[in-house]
């Protein structure tokens, strides 16, 4: 009469309930982040305590749960083994008694049977003490097979004992001892889980049946305490972690916090700012290191200040200590021009160069200086709202006199109405002068032409010259600094080779552009784009870089060039004939 | 009558150079190296004029100007190397008339000097007037003198022909460009900065209150004009 494994009860409280319980919590922990006012994703992402908390919260729950419901599992297991063998050895015993005591009686019709079985039960139920309280009942099976057969439970308040079909349909198929965890009640009390053992009883009087019935509720209520006493452990265990880590985080995100927060005032110029170094751990290295960092950087800094102050001194000094010969070389250089008349023709033509060079080479020094005062970066911007045509204007009208000098003709293209933008007139009239003064200088007696145009956020001057033109990749380099095209090619204006430099660290200055075009033959084309506003951004500039007058200047270009053929081969024929 | 000019000015060659040129032009240049020296010559000397460079050893060419306006009224141009607007300005309020920056040439230079020497040889006699009414500027031209309730300010010769331009048409706004060319005798457009810098030393001596100009007004955007009763 082995028993048979167990159908596992389908109601018993298992301890999955648990998360559910948490619920409440988590919905808590949540309140709490989106109250500290993050949302919980921009948190995740902005803090790395915030993450490692909530990491190990949820690892650390996930293995808390784990152990939990294994822990809980092993106990109610256990009891329940426990309940089980006692139950099984109970109704073993009453098996035996019954079968004793029923075994004399006579049949299904004994008088005497209701009386016996009851005896029987009350009996069996008396001895409640051993297994716990329990109830006894008896069943008398008869052929009919009738489940609602007189029924004699013990204690006798509990009649109304519901056998539960499966039990005793098993019992009856298998003549053998069976029991089954089920959610019963008896008598008129609520629903409780009962351990029900049942046993067949077979005499010649027929086949009875012996239920034992044992309340599960101590067993149901030592588990749920377990399960109570974990969730509270657990909870707290994780609460503790938590606040643990929390802490722990804080240690280690609290100095890179400060280090971000120097970082940001070093950065902010604040070079004196350091990090506090405390103990010797990983963190005061950090702490340290950084602060070296800073110090270097400091160090640096100051000594790149202390550069571009010498600099300046330098460019000041150089300034005066230059300036001061050269004014009594140009003093004396003017008065030995002025009175040329009075000496040899040499001595005067030595006079006379010697006054124009020193022009050249005053010019040259004020161009150093400017570059270098741009090297400094202590060149500013004296920007105000002018009539871009009226330094257009007086740039061409300063340089009519070059320009009738070589015979090129000046042709500006100026709009009727004002040109309006935000400049520094100086540094414009600058630059104008050095490319239209370029431009004559190149453009080998053919007209140049001065275009200015305004757009919504830029305003644009192109001079264009075609004269040689520029070679490929020149572009770029006339920017160069003592770049010229051909250095043997005789210069008239005596410029200095730094005057594009210049220029276009002036178009820089005012966020502009300085561009250059340029192809063989066809001449070469500057364009200044400048904004409207100092401080205004542009995208395009409202004229073309390059211009779109090919097929005329390529006809004209080839022209010239045929012409000087023309002219040498008929002169070879004529010295020959 | 030859004008009797102070070259102040540490560099020999520039100095004996600068010598050359005064003696061909008409003047009757002294000369002495150091800002030190430089009062004591001054006091000997009682030039007409003063040249003065910027960069002295001893005494700096600042402090040599301040020294020489406590005392005396004399027109002072500065040569300076340096044409940044803090040196400029520095030099004019320390009491320089003009100034000229290095190299210069040789005929700009005297003619910042002719100007600075020009005297309006008035010999009409012309009082004239401005200010408000309880506080009158009075100016005897051809006696270079102001008064003011007849207590005597002391102007430098600058001072004085930039308020008689102002004061001979009291109802006119004058440009900072018109002043240059009156007042300092420039052809061409100049530094306005000049004008800004003499403006305010004017205003410290003839105002009551220099921050609440009654004399010598602003015309916001356009220039200066005289106060009127």
């Amino acid at each position: 009469m082995a028993p048979t494994s167990p159908p596992w009860p389908s109601n018993w409280p298992r301890p999955l309930r648990i998360p559910e319980r948490l619920r409440p919590a988590g919905r808590r922990a949540v309140a709490m982040v989106r109250a500290w006012g993050g949302r919980p994703v921009l948190m995740w992402r902005r803090s790395l305590q915030f993450r490692v908390v909530v990491t190990t919260l949820l690892v650390s729950a996930t293995v808390v749960v784990a152990l939990g419901v294994v822990l809980i599992d092993r106990i109610a297991d256990g009891l329940v083994e426990t309940k089980r063998e006692q139950a099984i050895d109970e109704a073993e015993y009453g098996q035996s008694y019954a079968l004793a005591q029923l075994q004399s009686l006579g049949g299904i019709a004994d008088p005497d049977l209701a009386d016996s079985l009851r005896r029987v039960v009350a009996n069996l139920s008396a001895r409640g003490a051993r297994a716990g309280r329990f109830a006894v009942a008896i069943q008398t099976d008869t052929e009919s097979n009738n489940r609602l057969s007189p029924l004699y439970v013990s204690p006798a308040e509990q009649s109304n004992v519901a056998i539960p079909r499966r039990l005793s349909a098993l019992l009856d198929s298998r003549k053998l001892m069976a029991y089954q965890f089920v959610r019963t009640s008896i008598g008129d009390g609520p629903e409780r889980p009962f351990l029900v053992v049942g046993a067949p009883v077979d005499t010649r009087a027929g086949e009875f049946q012996l239920y034992y019935l044992f309340p599960l509720d101590d067993e149901v209520a030592a588990v749920e305490l377990v399960q109570n006493t974990l969730i509270a452990i657990g909870a707290l265990l994780l609460f503790l972690l938590a606040a643990i880590v929390a802490i722990l985080t804080r240690q280690v995100v609290s100095p890179v916090r400060m280090a971000a927060r120097t970082a940001e005032r070093l950065s902010a110029g604040l070079l004196e700012e350091r990090m506090m170094v405390r103990g010797e751990d990983d963190l005061a290295r950090l702490a340290h290191s950084f602060n070296q960092m800073a110090a270097n950087l400091q160090r640096q800094i100051v000594q790149l200040e202390d550069l571009s102050r010498l600099q300046r001194r330098f460019t000041s000094d150089v300034s005066h200590e230059l300036r001061t010969p050269l004014t009594t070389v140009r003093m004396a250089a003017d008065v030995l021009h002025s009175s040329r008349e009075d000496f040899s023709p040499a001595v005067a033509r030595s006079a006379e160069l010697l006054q124009t060079e020193v022009d050249r080479f005053e010019t040259l020094l004020t161009d150093l200086l400017e570059i270098s005062r741009y090297d400094g970066g202590f060149a500013v911007l004296e920007p105000e709202v002018t009539d871009v045509r009226v330094l257009v204007r007086r740039v061409i009208d300063g340089l009519v006199p070059l320009a009738e000098r070589v015979g090129v003709g000046l042709q500006p293209d100026l709009p009727d109405e004002p040109v309006v933008a935000e400049v520094d007139a100086r540094r414009v009239e600058r630059i104008l002068r050095n490319l239209v003064g370029n431009a004559v200088e190149h453009s080998e007696g053919k007209p140049v032409q001065v275009t200015l145009a305004r757009g919504d956020e830029a305003i644009a001057v192109t001079v264009r010259d075609h004269g040689v033109g520029l070679k490929p990749g020149e572009a770029q380099v006339v920017f160069n600094r003592f770049w010229r095209a051909d250095p043997s090619r005789a210069r008239q204006t005596g410029g200095t080779g730094l005057g594009l430099s210049i220029s276009l660290e002036d178009a820089r200055l005012h966020g502009g552009w300085l561009q250059a075009w340029g192809e063989p033959g066809r001449g070469a084309q500057f364009r200044l784009t400048l904004p409207v506003r100092v401080t205004g951004r542009f995208t395009s500039s409202p004229l073309p870089l390059e211009p779109d007058d090919r097929p005329v200047e390529a006809y004209g270009d080839h022209f010239d060039g045929s012409g000087v053929d023309g002219v040498t081969v008929p002169d070879t024929g004529a010295g020959r004939a | 009558m030859r004008a009797r000019v102070l070259v102040v000015d540490d560099d020999p060659a520039l100095a004996e150079m600068l010598g050359i040129v005064l003696r061909s032009e008409g003047f009757t240049p002294s000369f002495v190296a150091d800002g030190e020296r430089a009062l004591a010559a001054f006091r000997e000397t009682r030039p007409d004029m003063v040249l003065l460079d910027l960069m002295l050893p001893g005494m700096s060419g600042i402090d040599v100007c301040r020294a020489i306006r406590i005392e005396s009224g004399v027109p002072i141009v500065m040569l300076t190397a340096k044409s940044d607007t803090v040196d400029v300005v520095l030099g004019l309020e320390s009491g320089a008339d003009d100034y000229v920056v290095k190299p210069f040439k040789p005929k700009e230079l005297v003619a910042r000097m002719r100007a600075r020497l020009r005297r309006s040889e008035d010999t009409v006699p012309e009082t004239l007037t401005l200010g408000p009414a309880d506080a009158q500027i009075a100016i005897d031209v051809p006696g270079h003198a102001v008064t003011r309730n007849g207590n005597p300010i002391a102007l430098t010769p600058l001072e004085f022909d930039l308020l008689v331009a102002l004061a001979r048409k009291p109802r006119q706004v004058f440009t900072r460009e018109v002043l240059l060319e009156q007042v300092w005798g420039y052809r061409h457009a100049a530094d306005t900065r000049l004008v800004n810098v003499h403006v305010q030393r004017l205003r410290a001596k003839v105002e009551r209150d220099p921050e609440r100009p009654e004399v010598v007004l602003t015309v916001r955007g356009v220039g200066y004009k005289a106060g009127t009763p």
